[in-house]
């Protein structure tokens, strides 16, 4: 799976557990659970969803690592 | 032989609109059976019946607008004996309606739906095109032109609890997480077992304490709107049927499949704008409820400790109370336990 794919997988995601947002509203590098309004459980939602689709499972430690689409994308990327 | 009627689903619905029936003419149904969804201002929600008996005959198609208290089924009682649900006794001491009365011309079985009927209060206007703005207007207006409320606020060190969480959580398959939202609330319940006055009502110039601990939870709507449906009967659940109860109701919330239920039963609040990065948050009660607790954001500040100053991670948390139901003095006792609560995570589980 090349990064543009990754990236595509996780707006799935998000617009799967999220299905108001639009898909423009996903910024690359703005927090996603601040810009688009995504609370605790959600973002748990689209964790859980990703580790199925990708097979990675995200500890809580590195939650930070992951609060960007972008941020996202290498990290997968990067355990995949 | 009783009729089913188009229940109140909150104190300000006026009518719904039935989707689907989910029973057939000659079916048996089972009190707390789902029978029908209707579509109201606060989205689709599934309704029970609070009667044992057999559906004699269904009297309104689907996609048909019903004001509440309009006749939607008959059903054939099965037994003969009194029954009412503790809604509609609840409801009923309320407005007043005579119990006896009313179960002989219903074949002694009360529902909520029949007493809401009884009282002539419930007249409706025409429907609204924000209906859920317009009902949220009504009840925030009842309770600040009523309800006596007074605040109070603390500051909660989190830094064990949530140490105590990562811990648990690093040992579990990411689908079992635990979430801080959920580890309040649990923490939120423990300390209302303790101090029980602000789980309840206030109807009729008096107090009343509900052993049920049912927590409307505010959840925020994307497109607009909040909705507060209850997890119902937290003081039997431990953390990890908290958790999944909450996970549950935001997803039914979401996709707008609540039961009737826990859109009525509610007997407190919990609001947490935390994830929003607000600090704290000063509620208004939602009546017949005498409290609301508030939850913030859990932040990063310097602490000072043992004559040190150091950063702890700490969460504000609020009470807003029905001064007629209950003094500071009770709302700070519930703000003291659960502080106690939240330093012992290990007993939380």
């Amino acid at each position: 799976m090349n990064i543009a794919d990754i990236k595509k997988t996780i707006i799935k995601e998000i617009l799967n557990i999220a299905p108001e947002i639009e898909e423009a509203e996903i910024v690359d590098d703005e927090n996603i659970q601040h810009s688009l309004e995504i609370d605790s459980f959600d973002f748990l939602k689209i964790l859980i969803a990703l580790n199925e689709k990708l097979g990675v499972e995200v500890p809580e430690a590195d939650y930070t690592k992951v609060d960007t689409l972008n941020k996202m994308v290498d990290y997968f990327s990067k355990r995949l | 032989m009783s009729e089913f009627i188009m229940p109140s689903l909150g104190a300000d619905m006026e009518s719904a609109v039935l989707m689907e029936w989910k029973i057939k003419e000659g079916d048996k149904v089972k009190k707390g059976d789902i029978i029908a969804e209707v579509e109201t201002s606060k989205g689709v929600i599934e309704i029970e019946i609070f009667e044992d008996g057999i559906v004699e005959k269904l009297l309104v198609e689907p996609e048909t607008e019903c004001k509440v208290g309009t006749p939607l089924a008959i059903i054939h009682s099965v037994s003969e004996r009194i029954n009412i649900s503790p809604a509609a006794k609840k409801r009923a001491k309320e407005l007043g309606v005579d119990l006896e009365k009313l179960a002989s011309q219903t074949k002694g079985t009360i529902n909520l739906s029949q007493v809401e009927a009884t009282d002539e209060k419930t007249e409706t206007k025409a429907p609204t095109t924000d209906g859920m703005r317009q009902a949220i207007a009504r009840a925030m207006s009842k309770s600040n032109t009523e309800i006596p409320h007074y605040y109070l606020s603390t500051s909660i060190n989190m830094t064990a609890a949530l140490k105590w969480l990562e811990e648990l959580n690093s040992q579990r398959p990411i689908g079992e997480r635990i979430l801080p939202a959920a580890l309040l609330i649990h923490a939120i319940v423990l300390a209302l077992k303790k101090v029980p006055q602000l789980n309840g009502f206030w109807q009729n110039d008096t107090q009343e304490i509900i052993s049920e601990i049912n927590p409307g939870i505010a959840i925020a709507l994307r497109k607009g709107g909040l909705i507060t449906p209850a997890i119902l009967n937290t003081q039997e659940m431990n953390l990890n049927e908290t958790m999944h109860s909450l996970d549950d109701l935001i997803t039914r919330t979401r996709t707008g499949k609540l039961k009737g239920g826990e859109m009525t039963q509610q007997t407190i609040t919990i609001t947490n704008l935390g994830d929003l990065g607000i600090e704290s948050v000063f509620g208004v009660i939602y009546p017949p409820q005498v409290a609301i607790v508030g939850i913030g954001n859990i932040m990063d500040v310097p602490w000072a400790e043992n004559d040190m100053l150091c950063a702890r991670k700490v969460v504000k948390v609020t009470l807003a109370g029905d001064h007629r139901a209950t003094d500071g003095r009770i709302g700070a006792q519930f703000l003291d336990k659960l502080d106690k609560i939240l330093q012992k995570p290990e007993e939380l589980l």
